[in-house]
């Protein structure tokens, strides 16, 4: 399998950047690079929320550029808003297997084996706002195994949990990730979580998303668009 | 954002701004056909030109004049019972017109206890029939959405503002100077503007304080020269002026409101402040609003209690028939607004549909709608569905104003979500955009039917003697000087109106 961005050109308002090259859908990903440099941008374009004012996306061979967001092969967490908050935990799941919510007792059982594999074997019947940040997360990836999607997109959705916790939900991001065989995509603003789980880094900069290069290598010898932005 | 379009189906809305524009404007092209030319207009039409203006510029100078000390006073004042305050402010509103102008005649009306006060001290009454009264029932209704705009303004000074006038040593005055009045500059105008488009439009305010050559507004002439004089020409001719009037009043009010929030989000929140201003000043203002608002409304409620329980028979017929018209009210408002405000999301000018009802006057349509049916049935049969359906195109601009940001929340929020995971345009629905939306749905579900069930409209132009909504009945007590069983009838609406409100409202807060 192949994820293929060829000659992308995306645009928002005065904003506009390119992008083409293939990423190999197996290795974790980050997305690194300067605040407002379009990381997002490049992520939501993949799912499907931002039409490319040019160029074409296929993934093995075939053009999802104009494919539903759902009918794409990534399953997406969102920087907020990951889950509904009138819904309980069971239910937010369930989305992830059947957005009509009419589980079969089958899939029931899927959604409570994808919960005690998150860690939240009992909490199914409560609702988001009982919850702790941590353990919102963990109802959202536990959908996202449900879901059951070749590629899963992050966007910064551990941004709001403290140092600790956060290294805890990407350990489990990774873990998920090689249980289930799925690659992932993360954009983030901290050169420590790309390092931690990812074994390859996307570089977005000066209106250009550069093709997939080692974690290590990058941040060992940044760019200079990079260098000012790290710090270093 | 193009990608939450497709997730709700715009027709039905589409199908409900026609429904209505036709309504509106079928009726005004109905009663411009009719209507003969402007030069026939006689003096006394000129009159009552002249006292709706007037009155209404009276009415809303007055309203927002005194509100500002009150908004003032509660924006800087932190006192037990202050919630509960300004959410009585909110009751006038809900509060049927008919009820506050008996709660109003038994404080100023000649053997009211301001009149009598003043017999005691060798003073004539308070004329309260009239200019004087239809100015003090406007001002009864709109010092409370006066106090609640600017009070929203206040609200909106940032605290950290305040905190930095107090660094710097800033006086009440200075505060007034460089923060209060500013922002007075941007409020009140708008507040102005609503209320003098609200006042324009006063039917049964003047049917019941007003009336004679001196006292009559144009709503209250159409009425006029359908039932005394049966002149459709005229009352066509009237509605065409009434028109103008109440479009160009709303352009203005929407026009020098912009950017001001509706139902007063944020009121509740207390700021912090540092410059106390005169302790005395709020302190009259405050119990000056109180007893001018509630002493009406408790003087309606004690007389009403003792006539409750030996209401006439004809008073309950008559509450059965406005609650059925306020529940089938209510569910057309809720079908019309819900639907335009799906559509919304989809195409923007929909939302258009909402001004148009705010200009519209219900005396027009009702006008319109008579000389379609008149040749056809009689207008009496009709007289409770056309009132139904007039009181929910009168709701649907509050209903509007509630539901269309609050549906966009809920597709900004949560529509890339449900968009990435597939869920349909019935799933949208059902499972997303109603559950989050319920608290707004239950409130205004119960405003359309709290206020179709205390107008004082339509329904006088079409019931024929046999049958009557309760503030048609109440009306027809006082005209009969039946003032006791009047008095319980209209405690009794009172009831039923924040009944329906109260039932609907917690209906939606519960579980949000």
């Amino acid at each position: 399998m192949v994820l293929e961005l060829k000659e992308l050109e995306l645009r928002q308002g005065s904003f506009a950047m390119k992008a083409s090259f293939d990423v190999d859908p197996a290795v974790r990903i980050a997305v690194i690079g300067p605040s407002g440099a379009g990381k997002s941008t490049l992520l939501m374009a993949l799912a499907g929320f931002l039409q490319p004012s040019a160029g074409r996306l296929e993934w093995d061979g075939f053009e999802i550029t104009k494919q539903a967001p759902s009918a794409r092969p990534f399953s997406v967490l969102f920087q907020d808003n990951n889950l509904f908050p009138h819904m309980s935990v069971v239910q937010n799941v369930g989305l992830g297997l059947r957005p009509s919510l009419r589980l079969s007792s089958g899939e029931t059982n899927q959604v409570s084996e994808a919960l005690v594999s998150v860690g939240l074997g009992d909490m199914g019947a409560r609702k988001p706002a009982e919850l702790s940040g941590g353990q919102q997360s963990r109802v959202a990836l536990a959908r996202v195994l449900v879901q059951r999607k070749p590629m899963i997109l992050l966007d910064e959705p551990f941004a709001a949990l403290g140092p600790a916790l956060k290294a805890d939900m990407l350990d489990l991001v990774a873990e998920l990730c090689t249980q289930t065989g799925a690659g992932m995509m993360m954009v983030s603003h901290d050169p420590s979580d790309a390092k931690r789980i990812c074994e390859t880094a996307i570089l977005v900069a000066g209106g250009r998303a550069n093709a997939p290069v080692a974690t290590d290598e990058l941040l060992r010898n940044p760019p200079e668009v990079l260098r000012a932005y790290l710090g270093a | 954002m193009a990608y939450r379009a497709q997730q709700i189906n715009p027709w039905f809305g589409v199908g409900a701004a026609a429904l209505v524009a036709a309504l509106i404007l079928g009726t005004l092209g109905v009663v411009a056909f009719h209507a003969p030319n402007a030069a026939q207009l006689g003096p006394s039409d000129w009159a009552a030109i002249r006292f709706t203006v007037s009155q209404a510029l009276l009415s809303a100078l007055l309203s927002v004049v005194f509100a500002v000390p009150v908004a003032r006073a509660l924006s800087r004042r932190q006192f037990r019972g202050r919630g509960m305050l300004i959410t009585l402010l909110g009751a006038p509103f809900l509060l049927p017109v008919i009820v506050a102008v008996m709660g109003l005649l038994a404080v100023f009306g000649r053997s009211g206890w301001v009149s009598q006060g003043l017999e005691l001290l060798g003073l004539p009454p308070v004329p309260i029939y009239g200019f004087h009264g239809v100015v003090i029932a406007h001002v009864f209704f709109n010092l409370p959405l006066a106090t609640r705009i600017i009070l929203q303004g206040w609200s909106g000074i940032p605290a950290e503002r305040f905190r930095l006038a107090a660094q710097l040593g800033f006086s009440a005055r200075d505060v007034m100077w460089h923060m209060e009045w500013p922002m007075l500059k941007r409020a009140a105008p708008g507040a102005f503007a609503i209320i003098f488009a609200i006042c324009l439009s006063s039917f049964a305010v003047a049917l019941t304080l007003g009336g004679g050559p001196r006292a009559t507004t144009v709503e209250l002439a159409i009425y006029q020269a359908f039932r005394f004089d049966f002149d459709l020409g005229k009352a066509a001719l009237l509605a065409a002026m009434q028109l103008v009037l109440a479009g160009s009043a709303a352009m203005l009010a929407l026009w020098m409101s912009q950017g001001q929030g509706g139902f007063g989000k944020g009121l509740d929140r207390e700021l912090e402040r540092w410059n106390e201003g005169s302790r005395g000043l709020d302190f009259i203002s405050i119990a000056a609003a109180v007893l001018f608002l509630l002493v009406p409304m408790l003087a309606v409620g004690s007389r009403g209690l003792t006539a409750l329980p030996s209401l006439p028979s004809v008073v309950w017929l008559s509450a059965w028939s406005s609650i059925q018209v306020a529940l089938l009210s209510a569910g057309l408002a809720l079908f019309l607004s819900l639907s335009i405000a799906l559509a919304v999301t989809r195409f923007a000018w929909i939302e258009s549909v909402g001004l148009l009802a705010i200009a519209a006057s219900p005396l027009v349509i009702g006008t319109g709608l008579f000389i379609v049916i008149f040749p056809v049935a009689s207008p009496q049969d009709w007289a409770f569905l056309v009132t139904a359906c007039v009181n929910a195109v009168m709701a649907l601009p509050f209903a509007l104003r509630v539901l269309i940001p609050a549906v966009q929340d809920v597709c900004d929020d949560y529509g890339r979500l449900a968009l990435s995971l597939g869920v349909s345009r019935w799933g949208m629905l059902w499972l997303v955009i109603l559950p989050r939306i319920r608290a707004p749905l239950g409130f205004a579900i119960g405003l359309a039917a709290a206020l179709s069930m205390g107008d004082l409209g339509v329904v006088a132009l079409f019931a024929g003697t046999g049958e009557a909504t309760l503030p048609l009945q109440i009306y027809r007590l006082m005209g009969a000087y039946r003032m006791d069983a009047a008095a319980g009838a209209a405690l009794l609406l009172a009831m039923l109106s924040f009944g329906v409100f109260w039932i609907c409202d917690t209906w939606g807060r519960r579980g949000a």
